[in-house]
């Protein structure tokens, strides 16, 4: 990995402040980042570690609205919303391992927006709001294709607000050696309709199902969704999966997810 | 160069590392505590597990900056200072959870980072929990075994 100098600011105003020297990046978990630096694939100037900004960790609920920091990790999250949010913990404890959700972020894995990653199918079904620094983003303003986000240059998630859902469910299709999801689907049903989120399948990244949300609004069961089909257009294939596969997966993972909400 | 200080198996450390020292490479090379392996570098294996303030975390995957300030445990500092090793080091010895022995140091800190989670895993929690530890030559029953044995040994017997 090539060299960078290495910037662990205390405050908010301070992590601002590095990120706007030339060729600043934010770290904030390091779990995919690292990797990357490792390969060459991202050389920064400066490295701006978020981790030590101790206000944007956290995890409480606040009325109807579970509010998550944008340095929580995950294992902060499958552990603090188990009770308030059962739907978004139990995805979040299946991210990665052990050791990986002890130190990955929420910030981070948003920011980073890997078309399989777990994360952006919960914020999308959940329609949460993602808080930075200087706005406020809806969820579906957010996401923007693979690995692509509404996020300015310099710009930090310090928050994310879940309004929490009546029902929510995360069915990870897990790619064993990477245990990203090969398919994931979150649904999520709210006092004004269900939202489906799912990741890894799609080739421009994380998206809304809106047929089965549709199908689901009129009748919350697994069923409802049975006379719908998936496109394989636009799927991701690979050695994992074809297109065909991944689209099939949509389908039976949304059924799953239902069921067990 | 960056000046880091931090507490490693209860002793203050500190040293002058680059930006780019992982704790992995800090710990093994300017410590000299080798035990901590890196086998990978990729984040798969585990080899290099240690505790960061108590949470199992991959010291391949965390820079040496990032720990300063930090209660860093390796696999030097699990056993007795006399020694003595720990229930989950016997266990392994006892239930042969160990060949060649790379994985060996990851695995134990991975499972006494479980163990002070959850005194009581079942079989599939200690399996699910060693879910970023490869092992390429026990196969896993006799660790899995070992971690369950270890467990008992360490649950306070129940007052009667």
């Amino acid at each position: 990995m090539y060299d960078f100098q290495f910037a662990r600011p205390t405050s908010l105003d301070e992590a601002v402040k590095a990120l706007s020297a030339e060729d600043a990046q934010a770290l904030g978990g390091g779990q995919t980042l690292i990797p990357t630096l490792k390969q060459r694939l991202a050389a920064p100037e400066v490295l701006v570690s978020l981790t030590g900004i101790r206000e944007l960790r956290f995890v409480r609920r606040d009325g109807d609205t579970l509010r998550v920091g944008g340095t929580a990790t995950h294992g902060m999250v499958a552990r603090e919303a188990a009770a308030e949010f059962p739907g978004l913990a139990g995805m979040a404890v299946r991210i990665g391992d052990p050791a990986v959700r002890n130190r990955g972020t929420i910030g981070g894995s948003l920011a980073n927006n890997d078309p399989s990653a777990c994360y952006p199918a919960a914020v999308l079904a959940a329609n949460a709001t993602v808080v930075t620094n200087s706005r406020e983003i809806a969820a579906d303003e957010f996401f923007d294709g693979m690995f692509t986000t509404a996020l300015d240059e310099g710009e930090i998630i310090t928050e994310v607000r879940f309004p929490i859902p009546e029902r929510a469910n995360y069915q990870k299709f897990e790619q064993p050696a990477s245990h990203f999801a090969l398919v994931g689907v979150m649904v999520a049903k709210h006092a004004d309709g269900v939202r489906v989120g799912v990741t890894g399948a799609s080739e421009d990244g994380v998206f809304r199902w809106t047929e089965a949300e549709d199908a689901l609004s009129g009748n919350y069961a697994p069923e409802a969704v049975d006379g719908l089909t998936v496109s394989a257009d636009g799927m991701i294939g690979d050695l994992h999966g074809t297109p065909e596969y991944r689209a099939h997966l949509v389908k039976v993972l949304t059924k799953r997810a239902v069921a067990a909400s | 160069m960056t000046k880091v200080s931090m507490t490693v198996n209860g002793k203050a450390v500190s040293g002058e590392v680059e930006g780019r020292t992982l704790l992995a490479t800090f710990l093994r090379e300017d410590l000299h505590l080798t035990g901590t392996h890196i086998g990978c570098d990729t984040s798969q294996c585990g080899a290099c597990v240690v505790h960061v303030d108590g949470q199992a975390v991959k010291a391949c995957t965390m820079f040496a900056a990032e720990a300063e300030g930090a209660e860093v445990t390796t696999i030097e500092g699990i056993a007795a200072a006399d020694g003595t090793m720990s229930p989950v080091q016997k266990a392994f010895q006892e239930h042969h959870g160990l060949q060649c022995g790379f994985c060996t140091p990851g695995m134990v800190m991975s499972a006494h980072a479980l163990l002070a989670e959850n005194p009581d895993p079942s079989e599939a929690e200690i399996r699910e929990y060693l879910q970023g530890n490869i092992c390429r030559c026990t196969g896993y029953h006799n660790i899995v075994k070992a971690i369950a044995a270890a467990a008992a040994e360490m649950r306070p017997v129940a007052a009667e």
